[in-house]
């Protein structure tokens, strides 16, 4: 059982801050780092996996510091990010070196290729694999000395939904194993598919952290923003206008659209074309206008 | 201080890339100039010490040493394979060591060898030029690839510098300008290679013992600040 501790890290690039003093603690179980690109995810992976060192602050494994420390990667398995692997090498070498940095051989390369069920191609070389066989190689890679910390950034990019959902089951057994699991991903669903904990990042800062259920509750709960265009704008607007649902709309003259804020999601989209229908109004565009994870994590930010 | 598993991936990093093929050209190229040159002129100590000089020790070695120093560590900070080695309970000293042993292991096979073969076909090792020169690319391998290591692991543009360096100042400057002379280590080889042949056919412009102190300096100093680099190797990510 291990707990990674980042206790009031910001990070900076030049003049760019890419994380902001962020505290926060990982534990076992599976935890899931959301957050939109660039929010600075991957610098405090890189953090955490001793890659970087934090202009402030610490990063701390059950204590001891993970910068400069490289005794700290006998408790870690780091799955990057980036693509580059030693392609020249097959599944098996690749996988047996790995062992071999950390001291163990064969036998303990083999079970880790037969933990992300590789051994099928373990003979062929890496430049051949496919994505999806790339990112279970660099989990066996991770896994290959049984460690106690996993951190992967964005695992499941570029996995077909096969391969995420295996990957996902992995994982899940991992946290249930009690592993602290801790996986960066842009995608809510990933996130809530496989996370029981979850920490949001937006733009280097922590925006919210914890069960997955409070989070999702607060973006559902937020003012959701549409783009609507009918046979008869002004009609429409007057009659959702009537209903709780309903916080605001604007006649766009210029786009010949209604904006339209609605605060009570669930009923709005069950209104909308109930009302339409009993006017007798063509819905001709209907679209979510702030739909981008960017809104709905500013949303967080500001909750 | 060396890890086997390491040097295993850094040599088949090397000898596995494309442009591991200059390791074969330039040798091939030495033997079929000394090949030429003795076919037309025959034996002669002045010309089979020119050759070596002009071309294998000038040119050739400290190519080598460019492609086998930044070719051990720079494509893997470049790609950022280096992850592999970096997240693991090795010293990071031990990979720079480890490292730079493959280097001037693959620096001294591809220059000091053809070298002594060159020196063989242009006249015999008469005079005792081909082995005088041979020591010299021995010599100049270890320094050159503890350069060429440190200057893979701190730029991006570790090959760029390193063929200017080895060009422009070992081959031009390193033979023609005083001054540069003494910061040249083609010289200090050169200085070590003296010793042991015919009058006057190989000649430095720096004493032995300068050259000693200079070559071993640069190579443990390079090494040193290497190993440090690499300890505190920041890997950035796409943001």
């Amino acid at each position: 059982m291990s707990t990674l501790h980042i206790d009031h890290v910001s990070r900076w690039f030049g003049n760019v801050v890419a994380v902001n003093d962020v505290t926060m603690g990982v534990g076992p179980g599976v935890t899931g780092l959301l957050g939109p690109n660039g929010a600075g995810k991957s610098t405090l992976i890189n953090m955490m996996g001793g890659f970087l060192a934090p202009s402030t602050g610490t990063v701390t494994l059950d204590g001891q510091p993970i910068w400069r420390n490289e005794s700290v990667y006998r408790q870690i398995g780091v799955v990057p990010e980036r693509e580059a692997m030693y392609d020249f090498l097959t599944g098996r070498e690749f996988v047996v070196a790995n062992a071999e940095l950390h001291g163990l051989g064969a036998t303990e390369a083999q079970r880790a290729l037969a933990t992300v069920e590789m051994e099928y191609a373990q003979d062929r070389k890496i430049a051949t694999y496919s994505k999806g066989m790339r990112q279970r190689v660099k989990m066996a890679s991770a896994l290959v000395h049984d460690p106690s910390v996993l951190l992967l950034d964005e695992p499941f990019n570029g996995m077909d939904p096969r391969q995420r959902m295996q990957l996902m089951e992995l994982l899940r057994r991992m946290g249930a194993q009690g592993r602290t699991v801790l996986f960066s991903s842009h995608i809510l669903e990933e996130v809530e598919q496989l996370a029981s904990h979850i920490e949001v990042i937006v733009a280097g800062r922590h925006a919210a952290s914890g069960d997955f259920r409070r989070i999702r509750r607060l973006m559902t709960d937020r003012p959701h923003r549409y783009l609507v265009r009918s046979s008869d704008d002004r009609a429409l607007a007057a009659a959702l206008i009537a209903d709780p649902s309903t916080a605001g709309i604007d006649v766009d003259v210029a786009e010949g659209a209604l904006r339209i804020q609605a605060v009570d999601f669930g009923r709005f989209t069950e209104l909308l074309p109930r009302v339409a229908r009993a006017h007798s109004i063509r819905l001709l565009t209907v679209s979510p206008s702030d739909e981008s994870l960017e809104s709905v994590f500013s949303y967080l930010v500001a909750a | 201080m060396y890890n086997p598993t390491v040097a295993r991936l850094t040599y088949r990093a090397l000898l596995g890339r494309r442009r591991a093929a200059i390791l074969f050209v330039l040798p091939a190229l030495l033997l079929l100039i000394a090949a030429a040159v003795r076919g037309f002129n025959g034996a002669d100590d002045q010309i089979a010490a020119d050759v070596l000089g002009g071309f294998a020790l000038a040119t050739m070695t400290p190519l080598i040493g460019v492609i086998a120093g930044t070719g051990a560590i720079g494509p893997e900070i470049d790609d950022g394979s280096i992850v592999y080695l970096l997240a693991k309970p090795v010293k990071r000293p031990t990979i720079i060591f480890t490292k730079l042993i493959v280097a001037i292991a693959v620096t001294m096979v591809f220059s000091a060898v053809p070298t002594f073969l060159a020196g063989l076909i242009l006249n015999g090792n008469g005079q005792q030029v081909a082995v005088a020169y041979t020591v010299a690319a021995l010599v100049a391998s270890i320094a050159y690839s503890a350069l060429f290591l440190l200057l893979g692991t701190v730029s991006r543009h570790a090959v760029v510098i390193g063929l200017v360096y080895a060009l422009v100042w070992e081959a031009l400057f390193g033979s023609l300008i005083e001054g540069a002379k003494t910061l040249s280590v083609q010289q200090w080889a050169l200085a070590v290679a003296e010793k042991g042949s015919g009058e006057g056919l190989v000649a430095s412009d720096v004493g032995l013992p300068v050259a000693v102190v200079l070559l071993a300096g640069v190579t443990v100093a390079a090494t040193w600040y290497a190993g440090q680099k690499l300890r505190t190797l920041t890997l950035a990510g796409d943001e």
